[in-house]
């Protein structure tokens, strides 16, 4: 009985339960994940001219925090990182300390400008906040996604029996999860109500 | 025949594996739990009358049929402690409302003793019902009416409102979107199936065990057993595991209410990645 037909299939299927398809999936995934999660930054930062501009347009004396947020987010629209880069931890840092300063300079315009009613009142304004809003929401569920892609590549990576594949065949390196933690998040926001002495 | 010892011993050891399969997937579903999806308005908070539940059935109704866009109304007793926000996307990807690949669903979420309401939209309809658009319905037709204590009215004008967005003819770049998501949805299939690599592998180990088996024992049919079932365990259980949720979600719940017939209504098992608004009163 010819049996070699059979082995020599079952052979190629155990290779393949090797990971040598399902890594390359994850890996895939993960890039994918990590596409979303820039192109909510970019949203954010394409909605950020015309809050600066629709703020000062009725606020006067808010010129150093306008301009913390516009330096923030030249800074952030500058730091890219490739799909290539996300076993990199150091770039990974880079990304998110720069994300995290327009988090910060954006918090703080929002949280002063709670004391103009006359802006807050204006259609404009409040568009350009539920847009804004949505878009933290975004960023917030594209992390989430991203790190569970990559809790599942590197788990992939690190375990029975695709941990052969990994290391045999593609040099598999772990992926860095994003930790969304932004420089001071630890410290609880001062806001300042004025007329409450 | 009696059943000789090595047999209850098999058996044994069979129970005590369903018995960990069955506590590991407890354990999973524990996390987050979510109301059961059963039908286009689900009034777990009691906030409608059967009426009202119709007419909004109704409405639901037209919708799909007019634009297969699907319309969800929630009222959730419970956040659970998650911010409305958090819950709401995920149980519009728990519920997988809207087409699959296309993602074309929307939930209106109404948690009354939180104070909450959340118009909850899925990725292909972002551009047609916007944060602002979402967040101006949830202002001016929804908060007005709660705010006076008329919360089926406030629900009634906020899906009206939504409804009459959904049911504006799609245009040309939706109609692409839906092409190229059929098309998508097609080679994803064929993938699907081309890539079921357990149960190939599931499969040719069942061949090899028989064929090993009559190889070497002619007489003894309990061996022949034995040598082809525990592969099925052992890869069973390690690959069954690594499945992509989103399928295993829809799925799930579909398998739960397909005894229901023409009137049942499900998820087409579309997702959903924070688009909306929310406003509380």
């Amino acid at each position: 009985m010819n049996y070699r037909t059979p082995v020599m299939l079952a052979a190629a299927l155990t290779l393949g339960a090797c990971g040598i398809n399902s890594i390359p999936t994850a890996d895939e995934n993960v890039k994918a994940k990590w596409a979303d999660v820039q192109a909510d930054y970019q949203r954010r930062a394409d909605l950020i001219p015309n809050l600066v501009a629709t703020v000062k347009a009725s606020v006067q004396g808010e010129d150093k925090i306008l301009t913390d947020v516009v330096n923030a987010r030249a800074k952030a629209t500058s730091v890219q990182l490739n799909a290539g880069d996300l076993s990199d931890p150091n770039k990974m840092a880079q990304f998110q300390q720069a994300q995290g300063q327009l988090n910060g300079s954006l918090s703080r315009l929002i949280a002063n400008v709670e004391a103009y009613p006359q802006l807050k009142s204006q259609n404009n304004f409040q568009t350009l906040m539920s847009q804004l809003e949505g878009t933290e929401n975004r960023i917030t569920i594209a992390i989430r996604d991203y790190n569970q892609a990559v809790q599942d590549y590197n788990t992939r990576i690190r375990t029975f029996p695709d941990a052969i594949g990994a290391k045999v065949f593609y040099g598999a390196k772990p992926k860095v999860p994003y930790q969304a933690t932004t420089p001071g998040a630890e410290n609880a926001p001062t806001v300042d109500f004025g007329n409450m002495s | 025949m009696a059943p000789s010892l090595p047999c209850s011993r098999l058996q044994r050891w069979l129970l005590l594996i369903a018995a960990i399969a069955v506590l590991c997937v407890a354990a999973a579903a524990h996390a987050q739990t979510f109301p059961k999806l059963t039908g286009r308005v689900v009034d777990d908070a009691h906030l409608l009358t059967q009426q009202q539940v119709d007419q909004l059935t109704q409405l639901s109704q037209s919708v799909e049929q007019a634009s297969s866009r699907q319309l969800v109304i929630a009222t959730i007793p419970d956040l659970q402690g998650y911010p409305i926000e958090d819950y709401g996307y995920k149980l519009g990807r728990a519920w997988g409302i809207g087409q699959k690949g296309i993602d074309n669903g929307v939930i209106l979420i109404v948690a009354p003793n939180e104070k909450k309401v959340r118009i909850e939209v899925g990725y292909g309809l972002e551009p047609i019902i916007t944060d602002a658009l979402s967040s101006m319905i949830i202002q001016n037709d929804i908060l007005p009416r709660f705010r006076a204590g008329d919360m089926a009215g406030g629900i009634i004008a906020g899906a009206t409102a939504i409804a009459d967005q959904l049911k504006a003819p799609p245009d040309e770049a939706e109609q692409k979107a839906v092409a190229a998501a059929d098309a998508q949805r097609q080679q994803q299939r064929s993938s699907d199936d081309g890539g079921g690599v357990p149960w190939a592998l599931i499969f040719w180990l069942i061949v090899i065990g028989f064929m090993m088996a009559s190889r070497f024992s002619h007489g003894r049919r309990g061996y022949r057993y034995r040598g082809g079932m525990w592969p099925i365990f052992l890869w069973g259980s390690g690959f069954g595991s690594g499945s992509g949720w989103g399928s295993g979600g829809g799925s799930s719940w579909d398998g739960g209410s397909s005894g229901g017939g023409f009137s049942g209504f499900s998820g087409g098992g579309g997702s959903f990645g924070g688009g909306g608004a929310s406003g509380g009163w």
